[in-house]
């Protein structure tokens, strides 16, 4: 097992999972007009900040509510979390309107994890929609963290349009390294763009990836995950080495409430994470 | 000399890998090798469609004119993709603009030509009207996908 999710594992002392640790906003980062990016540290400055890339939090807007929201920054930083998302329910909304020094109720991390101990030589391609980018994020640092393990490492990013892309100026540099290959594309152009429009499951077909030595990722909404899985499908990427994160309407986080079930699974506890060919039998299946 | 490189190219280009070996020599008769500059436009929407293109390098806008807004890109064309099909059904005449945003190299297939061919040659038709479908069949699906606003917001 990789020695980083050996002591991440070891790391993890949560006494009560349904009592919330105190977070310091640090900082606040707007990132398209409707998504924000939360930077927070612990009060408690012994507090190491331990996950794996894939996971998620809870996050408690105290007086409001709490709602599950991916770990979006670097596994490998301890003293700082990030969390991006969108302003879209109620609790959301209010913690849109915090401020750095406010406080916030963290819970976490759960949920299962992007694969990570992925033998060498490995092409990975990662395919995100829209907020989708978010979960991703932390794996793709721990990708180029490790770039000498493995071969080609594609991103496929597709937003709605060049407003809505998230950590524009990441991309771009991730963009300007000669060891990665980001292709972005947007649903609808303007003016001034003069990069890919249209959907990102196209650009599967013409990545440049190894499909029979392949680990692919994918994250965003499930129709999109769904072609991009017959996209890979049809290039040869095998079941069992395509992974996607699953979104449900989590509650407990720990498996009790029910809330996020997802076939004979529950999304908090044996997700967000799947393997394709562990789901295969409910994946894009209604009512599920 | 040209003739060998231009059908080792269009052997080694997704769209037209497989070919069998009866058609390659015909079909690479049709075919030339074609470069444009940034902003170029390629045809224009209304115009005669005698050609399609398969994009061996560059970037290319696929365009509607609208009305108040301009020229509006609703899709782009990459490297191993094929630009153009209404050469393939009446009344042959582009129903989108094409413009380069990158520079563009591309192998461009005499559709006339090709036309005419099918229409004695239903093998050859076939084969490619088969190629031609899974391209607008993937189309259509990137276009569904598109008109859903799957990024959008929900609440």
């Amino acid at each position: 097992m990789d020695a980083m999710i050996e002591s991440k594992i070891a790391e993890r002392t949560v006494s009560d999972p349904m009592v919330p640790s105190l977070f310091r906003i640090e900082r606040m980062k707007r990132e398209t007009e409707d998504t924000f990016t939360l930077e927070l540290s612990p009060f408690e400055e012994t507090t190491k900040i331990s996950f794996l890339p894939g996971q998620f939090n809870m996050l408690y807007v105290f007086g409001v509510g709490e709602v599950a929201i991916s770990i979006s920054g670097d596994p490998c930083k301890t003293s700082q979390l990030e969390h991006t998302t969108r302003r879209v329910g109620v609790v959301t909304k209010v913690m849109g309107l915090m401020k750095p020094g406010d406080t916030i109720g963290v819970r976490g991390p759960f949920g299962s994890h992007w694969p990570i101990d992925v033998e060498n030589g490995r092409d990975f391609v990662v395919v995100a929609g829209g907020i989708g980018l978010a979960p991703l994020r932390p794996v793709l640092y721990h990708l180029m963290a490790q770039r000498e393990r493995y071969r080609n490492i594609v991103l496929l990013y597709g937003a709605r349009t060049p407003e809505e892309i998230l950590y524009k100026r990441e991309l771009e540099r991730w963009r300007g390294k000669f060891d990665l290959e980001v292709q972005v594309t947007v649903d609808r152009g303007a003016s001034g763009w003069r990069g890919n429009v249209g959907v990102v499951t196209p650009l599967i077909a013409r990545a440049p990836f190894n499909p029979s030595n392949t680990v692919a990722l994918t994250c965003g909404p499930e129709i999109m995950m769904r072609f991009a899985v017959m996209e890979l499908q049809k290039r040869g990427v095998p079941a069992d080495r395509i992974f996607l994160s699953m979104e449900r309407n989590m509650k407990c986080a720990l498996g009790y409430c029910g809330h996020c079930q997802y076939g004979p699974t529950f999304v908090c506890k044996d997700g967000p994470v799947y393997r394709l060919d562990h789901i295969a039998s409910i994946f894009g299946k209604s009512e599920i | 000399m040209i003739q060998a490189s231009l059908e080792s190219v269009i052997r080694r280009h997704p769209f037209l890998a497989d070919l069998p070996e009866k058609h390659l020599e015909f079909i690479t008769g049709c075919a030339k090798n074609v470069r444009f500059p940034e902003g170029h436009t390629i045809f224009l929407e209304g115009d005669p469609a005698n050609e399609f293109y398969v994009i061996r390098e560059g970037l290319v806008s696929v365009e509607l004119m609208v009305p108040n807004r301009g020229p509006t890109t609703v899709q782009t064309i990459a490297e191993a993709d094929v630009l153009g099909w209404s050469w393939v059904s009446p009344p042959y005449r582009w129903h989108f603009s094409a413009r380069t945003l990158q520079p563009t190299r591309a192998l461009a297939f005499d559709g006339d030509c090709l036309r005419k061919k099918c229409e004695e040659d239903h093998d050859l038709g076939y084969e490619l009207l088969r190629r031609f479908l899974s391209v607008v069949s993937s189309r259509l699906d990137a276009t569904r996908l598109q008109l859903l606003d799957i990024y959008g917001r929900h609440d």
